[in-house]
């Protein structure tokens, strides 16, 4: 759907939110805590598809919000989002799609995010009733910013550097029935699921969501058997945006390797996974690759498409 | 959408359900190949296709005061045919909201909702129902919001969580099954609720078709068709009541097998929810006598075909062994051997 850019706010130097509504403002899809959307933004070369949070409430439908971090080296998406747009604009954004729904059967959550990984966990707090603990790092200077946007409240904690957050400590007074959601760079997802893993927690009890993983790289070839096509893709895009920019339409839904839609078959070379779908053996088979954020390790790859 | 709503009929004891020739020529016939096997035969729920059923996005026709009559009926005698699990409670308004909206925006002369914010007025004139609630507040209607609107739309219904990559059954309403049990079945995960299926399994249907569902998009539902017969046009052949129902299977002769015999054909409709991102599930059961469908040439004579033809095991599972051949002597009469083209259409439009 086409929705009109009404209003921008800076809230760092690097974080910008956006707010979209209906060009004629009718409502808006309703979006539950955990959705994101995906924004189509025009560049001057080519086109992007990102993936964004909505931190508005599910209940408003008069509107959509999104936060947005300017990469520093931005595939280009983000960087033409701070630079360029403008109100009035006109973006193409796509339905409302939950791939973090929280696990409402938990009858307690703990919530852990750093950086730009707070915004699905802003919507979260609108889910009635819902039971949480949110521990959020960021950056000092950015701390500021982060503290407008969370209530005040004894369950909420902002931590501006990894020594004020004891995460084995935390993790380990949690109650059984606690369950774990976490959001944030790689790295600091790495390291809540090896503590957790560390302490005995059950893989089934946390989940994660990621977005703007690697999609840069080094460059390769793809060579397209039933397209016939041969494709360059470049270090600064992905194999779906280099198929999307070849005016193919390969299905796809997360464009962060979570949700699965893009498995294409892999027919030849070593694929570079950095998906969070495929199973370690479907991985060792090296007989899929999600198109959407992995790579290659071979200088090129052949695929079934 | 034109609905012309009958007084209600009975689907036990004298069972005075009939169709009309609207609702013959209207009905959802499931079999567009001379031969049925399992597939996933999922596709895109929008207007249109080959059925009027499809036209809506929930489908009432002429019976639905009768159903609803039905189904007040058998809630009364077992209120656990409706169940939702207490994680789902976003799920039950998600659902309110979804039907309240579909039936007044598809039969506006029959149902009309006007919200206020959150203060909601729901006019169901068919059975004379006027309630203003708040939205969100389910102690401001008289059932819990889920049960509340399921006693007022035709069709089963249950809500599927997903979390781990699965789904589960954590709701529902249940009054009109081919035969099996929410109060058995709810809490259980999608592979669990289909075990009892045979061949589908091997077939990889059900993985291919969990994987699909778990992707299924907000604003982008889809369905599929299911059948099953039964005797007589009985709603309630669920396995608690067994004893009322199973002894009239033996009640089928070859001179009875056209009026009493029924096609059960379930119009299955999945809908994820925006705010809950649980899926309904849409189970909308439409009967029709063997004789009544038999009316359309080409429907009896593809289902002379594809029952003659069915997989022995499919054919135990639906729980026809015992009058399989009557329904095939019954409609072969019909089958001068003609070629019949693809599809469901009744290719007549009228009887």
């Amino acid at each position: 759907m086409m929705l009109l850019l009404t209003n921008i706010e800076t809230l760092t130097p690097a974080l910008k939110k956006f707010t979209f509504t209906a060009p004629d403002a009718a409502p808006l899809p309703h979006a539950g805590a955990g959705v994101h959307v995906v924004v189509e933004i025009p560049g001057p070369s080519r086109k992007w598809k990102n993936a964004y949070s909505l931190v508005s409430s599910p209940e408003s439908t008069a509107s959509y919000q999104i936060i947005v971090r300017r990469v520093e080296k931005s595939r280009g998406g983000s960087a033409w989002l701070h630079d360029h747009a403008k109100q009035g604009d006109l973006l193409e954004v796509g339905m409302p799609q939950n791939l973090f729904a929280p696990p409402r059967r938990a009858p307690r959550h703990l919530l852990l995010s750093a950086g730009i990984g707070l915004t699905p966990f802003l919507s979260y707090m609108h889910v009635p009733g819902l039971a949480f603990e949110l521990h959020h790092c960021c950056k000092v200077e950015d701390a500021g910013a982060f503290r407008a946007l969370l209530p005040q409240a004894g369950n909420i904690t902002l931590h501006t550097s990894r020594a004020t957050l004891d995460l084995h400590a935390l993790l380990s007074r949690q109650k059984l029935d606690t369950h774990i959601s976490i959001c944030g760079p790689e790295a600091f997802m790495d390291f809540v699921l090896a503590t957790a893993a560390q302490l005995g927690w059950p893989a089934a009890k946390i989940h994660k969501e990621s977005f703007g993983g690697a999609t840069g790289g080094k460059p390769f070839v793809a060579h397209l058997r039933r397209s016939n096509l041969t494709l360059n893709v470049g270090e600064e895009e992905s194999l779906l945006d280099a198929m999307e920019a070849a005016g193919l339409n390969p299905p796809c839904l997360c464009r962060g390797g979570a949700c699965g839609e893009c498995k294409v078959a892999l027919l030849e070379g070593v694929a570079d996974h950095h998906d969070h779908f495929l199973s370690p053996a479907e991985r060792a088979a090296n007989n899929a690759i999600m198109i959407c954020v992995s790579r290659a390790q071979t200088p090129e790859l052949v695929l079934d498409f | 959408m034109d609905l012309n709503i009958k007084p209600a009929e009975t689907y036990r004891g004298d069972y005075t359900f009939r169709n009309s020739g609207d609702a013959i020529l209207r009905f959802p016939f499931p079999f567009p190949d001379d031969n049925y096997m399992y597939s996933v035969n999922i596709e895109p729920h929008v207007r249109g296709g080959e059925t009027v059923a499809f036209q809506a996005t929930f489908d009432l026709d002429e019976h639905y005061v009768g159903d609803m009559a039905d189904r007040a009926i058998t809630l009364a005698d077992d209120p656990l045919r409706c169940q939702v699990l207490p994680h789902m409670a976003e799920a039950e308004w998600d659902t309110l909201e979804l039907l309240m909206e579909s039936l007044a925006h598809d039969y506006p002369q029959h149902f009309s909702l006007t919200k206020t914010g959150d203060e909601w007025h729901w006019v169901n004139r068919p059975l004379n129902i006027d309630q203003h609630f708040t939205f969100g507040k389910a102690e401001t209607l008289p059932y819990g919001p889920f049960e509340y609107i399921t006693r007022q739309v035709q069709g089963d219904f249950s809500l599927q969580d997903q979390r781990e990559n699965m789904l589960y059954m954590d709701g529902g309403m249940v009054t009109s099954q081919a035969d099996w049990s929410l109060n058995f079945d709810v809490g259980m995960s999608f592979t669990e609720w289909h075990g009892p299926v045979p061949l589908a399994h091997e077939m990889g249907v059900f993985d291919r078709a969990l994987q699909y569902l778990l992707r299924l998009q907000l604003g982008k539902p889809v369905r599929r068709l299911n059948w099953t017969l039964t005797a007589n046009p009985r709603l309630d052949t669920s396995p608690e009541n067994y004893p009322a129902w199973g002894p009239e299977k033996a009640s089928i002769t070859a001179e009875n097998v056209g009026e009493r015999l029924c096609l059960r054909v379930e119009l299955q409709t999945l809908t994820r929810l925006p705010r809950s991102n649980a899926i309904l599930f849409g189970i909308r059961g439409y009967l029709i006598r063997l004789e009544e469908l038999a009316r359309v040439r080409k429907w009896a004579v593809r289902m002379h075909r594809v029952i003659r033809n069915l997989n022995p095991q499919i054919a135990e599972y639906k729980g026809m062994t015992r009058y399989r051949q009557f329904i095939i002597d019954y409609l072969a009469p019909f089958d001068d051997g003609r070629v019949l083209n693809q599809g469901i259409a009744a290719e007549q439009s009228s009887l």
